[in-house]
């Protein structure tokens, strides 16, 4: 679950990372009133999950009362590559003297946290990786260990931090380790962490990702889950429990294990279609998640046919059968169906269906065949 | 020969006393697996068709002579779980649990390779030696005794091949379910050792999927210590970068972790991956001297 700027920094803010002043604001009027309290020169910041923020306009400097509520005007509403801008944050405006850069991330392939520290930062980090790898100190902690002074002291050492905040920057990473840890983040990253005149470092960027599976010991970040940021299918899909991923296409996919289904997409891909979605009714999937598969799947306009491929393991394919019969009584689909059922329970399943004699059903015996078959109808 | 579980295993199982532990240990048994024990804390004494519940791993071991566990507990418990089966001595842990949180596992897989206990998963659909010993939920009735060994991070994925594999005459030696989580106690280049030092596996079949960099890694360890053929295949090609696709791991972030690199990276070390499973099945059959009637 991925964190807006602000959240991360609040976030931040609950371990000791030091972050500017500021607050967020939903109206034109509250932004106002933030800024007046923050005092002048402020920043507003568009609050959306997309970088680029800067470039398209929505993070602004205001002097005045006047200018914070023009750019407040402006900002709110914007559109920024495809995310419409709901909320703005009013923060002190800060006096760069150094921009770095620093995450933590969860790094699966090394199975520990992975720091780095670079004195790169206010720019895309993966341009600096490909143009000066050098540039970017990194550093594993064991996570039975955790973090160490001595950590800090290498990293700013191996980045070339200004020999005088090395120590700042030390203690900064410790909190920031305190956070990932705390919290459970797969990421947390600050670009930039910034340097001011008066020397003081703090992070004026944040970017943080929550492991989802983890919510469940943090109630206070499972509510900033923002569910308008999903997708409306995508949102339907979650309330009764089924995986769903939208894609572009216009074949219906519905599949019972991640893999299978992934299988399945490049299976249709391959076959010279596009998957409309990723639909995982999941092991051991019963009638009524059929129907409700059915039913999600149907609500994205753009489904021209749909593909039912299922190998069942607990899975039984007359269950499976059964479904698909109540989700035809219920839904009426209009568009053909493609269906393949091999394992557990296969010919019940496919007498099942041959009995219903649904309208536009094709049962297909193998993979490949199904999707030869969905591409053909869907065209 | 096998790998992982075979007629020696003596198994106890976390959370059997609930409703998904009770269907699948008893599953487990009447394939014919030594199901021991199960434990869950406050119900010794009892017994779920005749297996002994114990309050802890601990007297599971002492009492029952258990040497694998099995966890099917919740997955906020799974990692104290993993962690209680680990300090009994069990010298192989296979974890089903999905939803398990990434920082736990972190710990519980530094802790568990210091001390050379051996898990396979979490998330995971369990590890199968037809004919000899089932741990998990792999539907065992389509698999038969043979020379194919599977290792996957997918479950149906992985029955869908060995299905296809079945159909042309050819059984297994074990089939291996890593997992899909972004951290899993032992990967490909774990599970391929020991296949390469397995009698009766011929043939290596590896599924892998979009995320991480594991297939990558695997693919340079085939090329160093593996002689036994390796049929690759990865699933994910259409997967959008940013997106996860079902498993927790499954995730294209930025250009890593991408179908067409791992595909590639295997290629390169004579690692031969068929596009579909179907093709994974043609192509292991083929190597393997063409179909059995």
């Amino acid at each position: 679950m991925d964190l807006l700027e602000y959240q991360g920094k609040q976030l931040f803010a609950r371990h000791g990372v030091p972050v500017p002043e500021g607050a967020p604001a939903d109206s034109v009027q509250d932004a106002v009133q933030r800024a007046r309290e923050i005092g002048f020169p402020c920043v507003v910041k568009a609050q959306v999950q997309i970088g680029g923020r800067g470039k398209a306009g929505g993070i602004k400097v205001a002097s005045s009362v006047e200018e914070a509520e023009e750019h407040a005007k402006a900002i709110l509403g914007m559109d920024i590559r495809g995310h419409t801008v709901h909320e703005v944050w009013i923060e002190r405006a800060s006096d760069i003297a150094a921009e770095y850069y620093a995450s933590i991330v969860f790094d699966r392939s090394a199975k520990a946290p992975l720091f780095m520290l670079s004195t790169r930062g206010g720019m895309d980090i993966e341009a600096v990786a490909e143009e000066d790898p050098q540039a970017i100190a990194r550093l594993h902690v064991d996570p039975l260990l955790g973090y160490q002074d001595f950590h800090g002291r290498r990293l700013c050492f191996a980045a070339g931090v200004d020999a005088d905040v090395v120590r700042p920057v030390g203690a900064l990473l410790a909190r920031l380790y305190d956070a990932f840890v705390a919290e459970e983040a797969m990421l947390v990253e600050v670009n930039p962490l910034i340097v001011t005149a008066e020397r003081e470092v703090m992070a004026l960027d944040a970017k943080v990702t929550l492991d989802g599976n983890s919510l469940f010991r943090h109630p206070d970040n499972e509510e900033l889950r923002d569910p308008a940021a999903d997708d409306p299918q995508e949102r339907m899909a979650k309330e009764r429990g089924l995986t769903y991923v939208k894609l572009d296409g216009d074949i219906g996919i519905v599949g019972n294990g991640a893999g299978l289904v992934m299988s399945t997409l490049d299976v249709v891909a391959q076959a010279g279609g596009r998957p409309a979605n990723f639909l995982d009714a999941g092991g051991g999937s019963k009638a009524e998640a059929i129907v409700d598969a059915v039913e999600v799947i149907l609500s994205d306009e753009k489904v021209e046919a749909v593909l039912f491929n299922i190998f069942g393991g607990i899975t039984r394919c007359d269950e499976v059968a059964r479904g698909l019969i109540e989700a035809f009584a219920q839904v009426k689909p209009t568009v053909p169906f493609v269906v393949r059922l091999n394992g557990t329970n296969e010919e019940e399943g496919r007498a099942l269906l041959a009995e219903a004699e649904l309208p536009h059903v094709t049962v297909e015996a193998t993979m490949d065949g199904a999707a030869a078959k969905v591409v053909e109808l869907a065209r | 020969m096998s790998v992982l579980v075979d007629r020696d295993t003596r198994l106890v199982i976390t959370g059997l006393t609930g409703r998904e532990g009770t269907f699948h240990g008893l599953n487990n048994r009447s394939y014919g697996t030594e199901v021991v024990a199960g434990v869950t804390p406050g119900k010794s004494g009892q017994d779920v068709e005749g297996i002994p519940v114990f309050d802890t791993v601990h007297d599971a071991v002492s009492q029952a002579g258990a040497n694998t566990a099995m966890v099917f507990v919740p997955p906020r418990f799974a990692a104290d779980s993993i962690l209680e089966a680990a300090d009994a001595g069990i010298a192989t842990i296979v974890a089903i649990t999905e939803g398990i949180p990434a920082h736990d596992m972190l710990r519980v897989y530094t802790h568990l390779r210091r001390g050379g206990t051996r898990l396979i998963g979490p998330n995971c659909p369990g590890v199968l030696s037809p004919g000899k010993a089932n741990v998990g939920i792999i539907p065992a009735a389509f698999f038969s005794e043979g020379n194919v060994g599977i290792v996957s991070r997918s479950g149906t994925l992985t029955y869908q091949i060995g299905y296809e594999i079945a159909q042309r005459g050819f059984g297994n030696s074990s089939i291996v379910g890593i997992g899909g989580d972004p951290i899993v106690g032992s990967d490909f280049i774990d599970v391929i050792s020991l296949f390469q030092e397995d009698d009766e596996t011929e043939l290596i079949v590896m599924c892998g999927e979009i995320g991480g960099d594991a297939e990558e890694r695997t693919a340079e360890f085939i090329a160093q210590n593996v002689t036994k053929p390796v049929v690759g295949y990865i699933a994910g090609f259409t997967a959008p970068p940013g997106k996860t696709m079902g498993h927790a791991g499954a995730i294209v972030s930025g250009s890593k972790g991408t179908a067409a690199a791992k595909a590639q990276a295997l290629e390169a070390k004579g690692v031969r991956v068929g596009r579909t499973p179907t093709e994974v099945a043609a192509v292991a059959v083929e190597t393997l001297g063409g179909v059995r009637s």
